[in-house]
């Protein structure tokens, strides 16, 4: 057994340091080390989306990367979405259309939603959907959640020109 | 899945001097770790060659547009000097539908990742033919060579090949060597043989992709738009003279243990305008030397339909 591995890294502008072992996912370490559960294991084969978070400025499938691998990163959760008791106007949306049911789903889509309304504004629903292509809901058929996304690019960059 | 020690060096030097017996290298992860969760990979040791620098970056170097190994697919599919001249290689890369997976999977782990084949990924090795010819093979191959049914999955690799790319290994001796994509694939033929011609302890380093003098495209025949990989691809090159096809580059993907190159087709081009009549019978001709298992005929007629299509999109002419 090979020694466990001191990891220096910032979540949600914190900054964290943790020990693991080299054969633990980012997921692994968020969840089991650091405590913070809101993001979810799915498939643990980089399918399902559900443990999307931000590395950087690059949404990833937080099971298909090593906790030693986030070394020196900046890591984006669903727990840094809201300000304090303000929800992120990307929650808010979710909220208001009913786009969840059981949740497992949810901080996955939102982490990716926040992705694309960075890159694109004002997504087509093409746009959205592709976007949301490696996040998968057994929930909720998918338009509660492709509306809410586009109420919240309103909500956050006003209405498309 | 076992412990093993993690490294992370920042020069070409340093990772291949880390490579020693059970070391293995880790780029993207997104193959690697897979392999690693159903234990068909247990290395001692992991080299992640992404903090390498040397390794990264899309630049004109002399005749050729060199890409880094470590360049993500969505960096490749954003970058200008791509977009510009490949279309083909844009299409295949975003053909992997999923922004996270672009965002972290990188141009030679596309081109290192292993087969999907359900028999290799389960452990009962990758040229279990028996397995393949009496189970499921409807995603196998249909141009499978000996023992070797399985599909490479590289969805770049068809195009690279088309493009005429060469792949650049950095070895343990220091050398370095150019291998042409075509050359890079194999069919292994025992057990335990790579269906890539990089030994354990060498490191793709650069793609060289040669100046684009070619009209190119991929066209991919999938199941579902979203995540999943392709059913059958073709990727072409055309070198033009006016509207007539003065040589022609045709590479099958996904239907063989390496990417096919569809030389009857490619001949069959030269002189021709390229309509739906003669992207037709070139796809017909690309597709002639199939052998088909017993669950997966319906890929012949998506490879031929994939050749039609890639054509028709690479030579401008409105599909029909």
């Amino acid at each position: 057994m090979s020694a466990k591995v001191q990891v220096q890294t910032t979540i949600n502008n914190e900054p964290v340091e943790f020990l693991c072992e080299p054969r633990q996912s980012l997921l692994e370490c968020l969840r089991d080390i650091v405590g913070l559960t809101g993001t979810k294991e799915g498939c643990g084969d980089g399918n399902c989306g559900s443990c999307t978070v931000k590395l950087g400025d690059r949404i990833v499938t937080s099971c298909l990367v090593l906790g030693v691998e986030a070394a020196g990163e900046s890591i984006t959760t669903v727990e840094g979405l809201a300000h304090g008791s303000t929800l992120h106007p990307l929650q808010k949306a979710f909220l208001d259309h009913a786009a969840l049911q059981c949740g497992i789903c949810t901080p996955g889509f939102l982490i990716a939603a926040d992705a694309l309304l960075q890159k694109h504004p004002h997504p087509t629903e093409e746009q959205t959907r592709f976007w949301l292509s490696n996040n998968l809901c057994r929930c909720t058929g998918y338009d509660k959640i492709i509306r809410a996304v586009q109420a919240a690019a309103i909500e956050i960059n006003g209405a498309a020109q | 899945m076992d412990n093993f020690e993690y490294a992370n060096p920042s020069t070409v030097k340093e990772a291949l001097s880390l490579l020693t017996a059970g070391a293995e290298v880790l780029a993207g992860g997104t193959d690697l770790l897979s392999l690693l969760k159903d234990e068909v990979h247990k290395p001692k040791r992991l080299v992640n060659i992404k903090n390498i620098k040397a390794l990264g970056g899309i630049s004109k170097a002399g005749n050729n547009i060199r890409i880094g190994a470590t360049v993500t697919l969505d960096e490749l599919a954003s970058s200008q000097l791509i977009r510009a001249a490949y279309p083909s290689l844009v299409q295949a890369a975003l053909g992997i539908t999923s922004p996270q997976i672009r965002n972290m999977g990188t141009v030679a782990g596309d081109l290192c990742q292993r087969p999907r084949c359900w028999y290799f990924r389960s452990g009962n090795g990758l040229l279990n033919k028996s397995l393949v010819e009496n189970g499921e093979n409807k995603y196998h191959a249909i141009f499978g060579t000996g023992s070797a049914q399985f599909v490479s999955a590289s969805s770049l690799g068809p195009a690279l090949m088309a493009l005429g790319a060469t792949v650049k290994i950095a070895g343990a001796d220091g050398k370095t060597k150019d291998v042409p994509v075509a050359q890079f694939f194999k069919a292994p033929s025992a057990e335990g043989e790579r269906e890539i011609a990089l030994a354990a302890n060498e490191i793709v380093t650069d793609i060289l992709v040669p100046a684009p003098a070619t009209k190119n495209a991929t066209y991919e025949v999938r199941h579902k738009q979203a995540l999943d990989w392709p059913l059958a691809t073709a990727s072409v090159a055309l070198r033009m003279s006016g509207t007539k096809v003065t040589s022609a580059s045709i590479t099958l993907g996904h239907v063989g243990p390496t990417p096919v190159r569809a030389t009857e087709a490619e001949k069959m081009l030269v002189g021709q305008t390229i309509t739906a009549d003669s992207a037709e019978k070139a796809g017909a001709a690309a597709v002639a030397g199939a052998k088909p298992l017993s669950q997966n005929a319906y890929k012949v007629q998506l490879a031929k339909v994939a050749v039609k299509r890639a054509l028709l999109t690479a030579a401008g002419v409105k599909a029909v």
